[in-house]
């Protein structure tokens, strides 16, 4: 089980953002994702979730291209939130839960809640959170994605308090030593224990 | 696959619930736009009679139009169209959803006070009958090309004018047979024909439409 970037270019609005990237990622490991602003690092991360192409070189995962067997073993979250005003916490939840193709019941979902520690946001419509709020509505997907090989996390803790930090990285600790993949982008240092832990360095 | 199409389409009921003021509008709009040309060119009833199903076609399209914009445009700003391409649900599946949810909630409330409008114009209940059958069987198409238009003016800035320019002239066999099948039926021929090519028609957008829908998003969110 590995997730490898084979000679990875990408561009942006023609603009050459890296080449000649490559890594391979075994279980347990985790991999950080640095560079400054607009060095490509989001761009990496979508590329590795199947939504951008590469320019050149390629994605593989358990040794072929990443297609449909892929999105079930993977969880991307973006900047994006993907939560909805209109729907509660729990149902945003019990939404993406499902896209993902997870079976998940109320009380899992609540419990995941917990673990984020916004359980008695659940039901309360999401236009009504705050930006960390939204932030640990999204990740609270986490919990309940352990089953999940390989996460891919764009800037998870931006927005975050230290305590929602701190959740946020024991969550990631306990995947990675479940033998779990983590691939993140941080501009913080943020301690996560990890068997094997890499980063790379992106500069423009 | 049919699992995600209903938790989709049962999703997307609920968020028009929770802002019933989208789908509202676009019906109310509709009603307004029919109502106004009676007032505009005189009530004589032939002449009105005679204008009825174009009129109310035409009202149909521009409600259509007003509406599709938002297909896609809420779940690509907030990250959940993201989400769909990156799970492994079908992107086809998805869209389809989404097409079935905008047709329950826009062309079929049109097509059901469709009938009301045509009394204004004073159309026989056969006719009626024929203007009900034309849009149920027409306004699918409105929705599932309209997911290829919306999809390919995503994220564009004034994609909604453009939109039109590109949906419109795809809707005019729509038109076409949708208006034939009344006017057909006022003059006493039989409207199976008219119906039958918008039943041909329908099949092959329900091909195409979500097809180019897919590319199309794929691309947007490149």
């Amino acid at each position: 089980m590995m997730l490898l970037a084979d000679a990875l270019s990408c561009e942006r609005g023609g603009l050459r953002l890296f080449s000649d990237l490559g890594f391979v990622l075994q279980a347990g490991g985790l991999l950080r994702v640095r560079g400054g602003n607009g060095a490509g690092k989001t761009t990496l991360l979508r590329t590795l979730a199947g939504l951008t192409r590469p320019a050149a070189g390629e994605v593989r995962w358990r040794g072929d291209p990443i297609g449909d067997d892929y999105r079930r073993e993977m969880l991307f979250l973006g900047h994006a939130a993907a939560v909805k005003d209109e729907l509660t916490v729990l149902e945003n939840l019990d939404f993406s839960s499902q896209i993902s193709g997870l079976e998940i019941s109320a009380s899992k979902i609540k419990s995941a809640l917990e673990s984020l520690g916004i359980a008695r946001l659940a039901d309360l419509p999401a236009r009504y959170l705050s930006q960390g709020q939204r932030k640990r509505a999204a990740l609270a997907r986490l919990a309940l994605s352990s089953g999940v090989p390989l996460w891919l996390l764009d800037e998870p803790f931006a927005a975050l308090d230290d305590e929602a930090i701190a959740r946020v990285s024991a969550l990631c600790a306990a995947h990675l030593a479940a033998g779990g993949m983590l691939v993140l982008t941080s501009h913080q240092d943020i301690p996560i224990a990890a068997p094997d832990a890499r980063s790379i360095e992106l500069r423009s | 696959m049919l699992h995600a199409f209903s938790f989709i389409v049962r999703r997307e009921l609920r968020l028009a619930l929770r802002r019933k003021g989208d789908a509202l509008n676009v019906l109310v709009f509709f009603v307004v736009v029919a109502s106004l040309f009676p007032l505009g060119v005189g009530p004589e009833p032939n002449q009105l009679r005679t204008m009825a199903a174009g009129v109310v076609w035409i009202a149909a399209l521009l409600a259509a139009v007003l509406s599709l914009p938002r297909l896609f445009a809420t779940d690509y700003a907030d990250g959940t169209l993201e989400q769909m391409l990156v799970s492994p649900q079908p992107l086809i599946v998805v869209v389809l959803a989404k097409a079935a949810a905008h047709w329950l909630l826009t062309g079929l409330p049109l097509a059901l006070a469709a009938p009301l409008i045509g009394l204004q114009y004073d159309l026989p209940a056969g006719a009626l009958g024929v203007l009900l059958a034309s849009l149920l069987i027409g306004t699918p198409v409105l929705s599932l090309l309209g997911a290829a238009g919306a999809a390919l003016t995503l994220g564009v800035r004034g994609g909604g004018a453009l939109l039109g320019l590109l949906v419109l002239p795809l809707f005019v066999p729509v038109l076409v047979f949708g208006a034939g099948a009344v006017t057909s039926t006022l003059i006493g021929i039989n409207p199976s024909a008219h119906l039958s090519l918008l039943g041909a028609f329908l099949a092959v957008s329900s091909l195409v439409g979500p097809w180019a829908a897919c590319a199309a998003l794929r691309v947007a969110l490149d």
